[in-house]
């Protein structure tokens, strides 16, 4: 039964999705290219296209171009695992995404299953590498319990904070980050966690809680959620003329959140990745980006630049679109990007990639040496 | 004569140039204006004001002969078939030999599709018939019952956790849990009904509302038990007969698994609609008051339709996590109950076929407009108030038994001498 | 007990709570004319508060005053507001009139989803800076930890329009017309009021309302997208239910209530729980009190 039918799929396979392999690379890029998460997207699809187009101008990978195969799920878990078995069936040797956690854990069975590389930039949550059940999953941005430790040394080292209010969106994201600061405490302890709440993502408005901070008696705020959330929280909090420390994630670490919450915004802590504006690689891919898009690169657009870097390189390096082959020389192979010279561990994380603590001041953000 | 003409003429297209007029006021704000409020720019798009201009002339014309189309055939005809169309479709509707080859080849194509499509299509094909059971589940409460329902994706939501639960927890296989998963999601509704038995219509459409929201923020804040927004990932798929399946071949298999399951529901369903429980259903949507009076079991025949209702989203749930192996709270939202009571109703209430169709309609269309993506939401919405304006009744208004009483003094409204039951 | 922090929640439970009753006061008149959930209800309000950013920021480009920036701005969205309310009427719901309870309820949910994609389409997905149109009073600056100036202007606001509509309501001739209708409309119609005029007269009060509260609410908190109608569509909802739908008093009574209640069980409880209480709240009532609190009972007639 199963040789038969797998002889049909092959068969069925075959015929839909055309000779496989034969005269380009096809590289599957997968993510939220619409609906309200488009925005952490679409860069992806950017930095995608220029690598892609660059190696393609100086003759490909061994003579064979590079094809993108570009699908969208909205970050929608039921969705990514349509695109997933649809990148796999359209005959994708590797795959640059997906965005989200969510969807990232629900397509990655089907690609550990079909034994098929993927390299996510933006998908942060610390199960995906730390589990191991994802082996051929791999990662250019680095968890989030690295974030919430940076954030809770720099209270306690820097800021002598001695009570913290732990906010959080509910989402995944937001109360991972929560939860991993709050571990992060406890196991210092030398402060207490004064409070610990989920908000409500679109909400009228957060006054209560605002309160609640109050009556707490924090000194320092810790929210983990994106820069929305952020900025209406921040700015109630001027409001009711709360004076606490105010730090947060890379999902606040965005301009959009200093532009939207204007003054109120000053002085806020987020951490994001390392600042690498200074490299030669990074200025070079910038530059193809306003060249070719004529506007500045989006979120995530530097470690998917990265990725796709270390991805093309690792396919040329491995001397085939074997998938063994691709990660023994993502392991092994030290590759120059425009986020710094990287290799991955084998638990699929960049070497050499951290988080750096910024602050915001005189309307940008600062990076804290 | 020429002039009576050249005045109707002239009125209409004085109507629609206020038409016009009137959209060009309206939406230029948001139309016209663009402000970034970052850097303090604002662009004037006046372009958009003429489209808009040129948009509501044309389609004003439209609106008004469709409106006067409607008003000309509500009265004679209940179909608004074209008459040609209905004349040669009454005729093979009547030989049935036709319409049993037409099944028997539809059913073959169905079982021969998925080893022709590929693995994303059959994907697809999957989710379209995934919807199919859960409007035929929710047609038992709203379109047989007639009780208004808003929190269809809560009991969708019940099967999908009790699977992956019950096999993170007790380590229960697919096979165990697709009809537990069934019980349990009818279990919960008629706990839901118990209370809210006496409510009725609207009030009703917002407990159900509530409770829906409910189950999904429980799930969410549940914490470490359900994964919270995290979700459950590393749901198995199903086996078969203890072989490990490939992921294309898994698919395949959940496609039969599904489609068997749309079977069942399809032919329980049309064969409920005929029983006494049915019967009783159908009666207490017309008219409550009168059914007690005969003695039906109001409270009984409510539970049982909102128990074999919701059972049916609990068994599409099962699949949907065995289907995606990984589930989370957002995959549950109102817009989900939204969507599946659309498909009841732009399908047609009570038709079996409607809902199939309408299923078709609101999840293969997204799918194949993927190319207008921007513009899908839109287009959806819009259908969505266009069908309802013009064929409120849905596409495949459901058709009871006809009986016909020959009673001169029984004129009904539409000047017919029978009386549709 | 601590006292302060009592108040404290109080007061924002308050401001809350007045943005609730201004938006519910819509879904609860149209209730009462043509018993149709209007789904959509909570765009409008959306739609008041992006027509109120649009004109704000071409009026401070120009040099105007923030004063007169804000009831400029106010005025302009609470008419073209109004406008889409009537205009969505017309469209989508009085083409329905006679085809059942179901119909028009879906023709709600599409034009709900058509005008966020609308303003998606035309405008954008992304989250924009609304500007802080009211100004920080001197007089408020001792109370402004707890309530701040923003929050006064929202509660004496909604408190004003309120008491502008229980007065319009009883005793001008049009408001006598439209308790005619909401009471029965076949027979209004016989005595020659022009039920078209009421309920489009219904549908321009309600969005003008929602407006108001849109505008207010996005300077308070500064920022707008296309989906913030739909939560405070839905709490609104809530709130014109608990007070018993189709009664005015009663919506702005639930829109309070409401407010209140969610301000003390986050204050008190958890604000994890917020929308689980709210939702549980609204199914408590309806099973014990369906009608609300200001409702009357329906007696069914054979």
């Amino acid at each position: 039964m199963k040789g038969l039918s797998g002889l049909l799929v092959a068969v069925c396979l075959a015929l839909v999705a055309g000779p496989v392999g034969a005269d380009t690379i096809k590289i599957g890029v997968a993510g939220a290219h619409s609906g309200d998460l488009a925005s952490y997207g679409l860069p992806t699809v950017n930095a995608a296209k220029l690598v892609a187009d660059a190696i393609n101008a100086e003759g490909g990978i061994r003579g064979q171009h590079i094809e993108l195969l570009i699908q969208d799920e909205e970050c929608k878990p039921e969705k990514a695992t349509n695109v997933a078995t649809k990148l796999i069936s359209d005959g994708a040797v590797a795959i640059l995404g997906h965005i989200c956690s969510g969807a990232t854990k629900a397509s990655l069975p089907i690609y550990t299953e079909a034994n098929l590389v993927s390299i996510s930039p933006s998908a942060t949550s610390p199960e995906l590498t730390q589990s191991g059940q994802y082996p051929t999953f791999f990662r250019t941005i680095a968890s989030d319990d690295a974030q919430a430790k940076l954030g809770v040394d720099l209270a306690l080292d820097t800021l002598g904070s001695k009570k913290f209010a732990l906010l959080h969106d509910k989402g995944d994201y937001g109360r991972g980050y929560a939860e991993y600061a709050r571990t992060f405490i406890e196991e210092r302890g030398e402060a207490e966690v004064v409070l610990f709440e989920g908000l409500t993502p679109g909400a009228v408005d957060y006054s209560a809680v605002v309160q609640k901070v109050r009556q707490s008696g924090a000194d320092t705020i810790m929210f983990g959620g994106y820069h929305p959330e952020a900025s209406k929280l921040i700015s109630q909090l001027k409001k009711k003329r709360v004076q606490a420390h105010f730090i947060s994630d890379d999902g606040v670490k965005d301009d959009t959140f200093i532009k939207v919450a204007g003054p109120d915004a000053e002085g806020v802590y987020a951490t994001g990745p390392q600042d690498v504006s200074d490299l030669e690689l990074n200025k070079a891919a910038r530059e193809a980006h306003v060249a070719k898009f004529g506007s500045e690169p989006g979120s995530f657009f530097e470690p998917a630049y990265a990725a796709m870097l270390a991805l093309v390189n690792a396919i040329d390096k491995a001397g085939s679109t074997d998938a063994e082959k691709i990660m023994e020389a993502l392991r092994t192979e030290f590759v120059d990007t425009n986020i710094g010279t990287i290799r991955f561990d084998a638990k699929g994380d960049a070497e050499g990639v951290g988080f750096s603590m910024y602050q915001v001041q005189d309307g940008k953000y600062v990076e804290l040496k | 004569m020429e002039q009576a003409r050249l005045n109707i003429i002239l009125h209409e297209l004085k109507k629609s140039v206020l038409v016009s007029l009137w959209f060009m006021f309206l939406t230029f704000p948001i139309m016209v204006i663009r402000v970034n409020t970052l850097d303090h720019t604002i662009m004037w798009r006046w372009t958009n004001m003429a489209m808009i201009g040129c948009a509501a002339f044309v389609l004003s014309f439209f609106w008004r002969w469709a409106m006067k189309k409607k008003e000309a055939s509500a009265v004679p005809a209940k179909s608004s078939w074209p008459h040609w169309a209905r004349q040669n479709w009454a005729g093979y509707v009547e030989n049935k030999t036709w319409i049993y080859t037409l099944q028997g080849l539809m059913l073959l194509g169905f079982i021969i599709l998925p080893w022709i499509v590929s693995t994303y299509k059959t994907n697809i094909l999957i989710s379209f018939l995934t919807y199919v059971v859960l409007g035929l589940g929710l047609n038992i409460i709203v379109g047989v019952a007639g009780l208004l329902f808003l929190g269809h994706a809560a009991f969708y939501a019940i099967g999908a956790y009790s699977y992956a639960l019950l096999s993170k927890y007790l380590g229960f296989g697919f096979w165990i849990a697709l009809p537990m998963g069934g019980i349990i999601a009818a279990l919960a509704g008629v706990a839901l009904a118990f209370p809210v038995l006496r409510l009725r219509g609207d009030y009703l459409a917002i407990v159900t509302l509530g409770f829906g929201e409910i189950v999904r923020l429980l799930l969410e804040n549940a914490g470490s038990f359900t994964g919270g927004p995290a979700g459950i990932s590393n749901i198995p798929r199903p086996q078969f007969f203890g072989m490990h399946l490939s992921v294309a071949e898994t698919n395949i298999y959940i496609y039969y698994i599904v489609f068997a399951l749309a079977l069942v529901t399809i032919i329980a369903v049309s064969r409920l609609k005929d029983s006494r429980i049915g019967r009783a259903l159908q009666a207490l949507r017309e008219d409550e008051i009168a059914c007690e009076a005969m003695g039906i079991d109001r409270v009984g025949v409510k539970l049982m339709a909102f128990g074999l209702g919701t059972a049916w989203a609990g068994f599409a749930g099962v699949i949907f996590a065995a289907k995606t192996t990984f589930i989370n709270p957002s995959s549950f939202t109102f817009f989900e109950s939204a969507i599946i009571l659309s498909i009841v109703v732009l399908g047609g209430m009570g038709s079996n076929a409607g809902v199939i169709l309408g299923a078709a309609f609101l999840v293969l269309l997204p799918e194949y407009l993927r190319a207008f993506s921007e513009y899908r939401m839109i287009l959806f919405a819009t259908a969505m108030v266009l069908m309802m304006v013009f064929r409120p009744t849905g596409l495949i208004p459901a058709r009871g038994r006809r009986y016909v009483v020959h009673d001169p003094d029984l004129d009904l409204d539409d000047g017919s001498k029978s009386k549709e039951v | 007990m601590d006292w302060q922090y009592f108040f404290e929640l109080l007061l924002g439970g308050l401001t809350r709570g007045s943005i609730y009753a201004l938006i519910a006061i819509g879904y609860t008149m149209v209730y009462g004319v043509i018993e149709l959930i209007n789904f959509a209800h909570g765009e409008v309000y959306m739609l008041g508060a992006f027509t109120g950013l649009i004109i704000a920021s071409v009026l401070a480009t120009l040099g105007f005053p923030i004063p007169m920036i804000l009831i400029l701005a106010a005025i302009v969205a609470i008419v073209y507001s109004a406008c889409y309310g009537l205009t969505m009427e017309k469209v989508a719901y009085k083409p329905l009139r006679s085809a059942g309870r179901l119909s028009p309820l879906i023709s709600a949910i599409g034009m709900s989803l058509f005008l966020q994609n609308y303003i998606i389409l035309a405008q954008t997905s992304d989250f924009l800076a609304f500007p802080r149109l009211i100004p920080d009073f001197e007089f408020m600056e001792p109370i402004a930890h707890v309530f701040g100036s923003s929050d006064f202007v929202i509660v004496v606001a909604s408190g004003i329009s309120m008491a502008f509509l229980t007065l319009f309501i009883k005793f001008t001739k049009m408001g006598k017309a439209m308790r005619a209708t909401a009471q029965n409309r076949k027979m209004a119609m016989l005595l020659g009021i022009d039920a078209d005029k009421v309920i489009s007269i219904t549908f321009i009060i309600g969005s003008s309302l929602a407006a108001l509260g849109g505008v207010l609410i996005a300077s308070h908190v500064g920022m707008v997208n296309f989906f913030i109608g739909f939560m405070a569509g839905i709490k609104a909802f809530t709130a014109a239910v608990l007070g018993g739908i189709g009664s005015i008093p009663g919506a702005m009574l639930g829109g309070l209530f409401l407010g209140l209640s969610e301000s003390f069980a986050t204050g008190y409880i958890a604000s994890d729980y917020e929308d689980v209480f709210a939702f549980s709240l609204l199914v408590v009532f309806l099973i014990f009190r369906p009608s609300g609190i200001m409702g009357k009972a329906k007696v069914e007639k054979v």
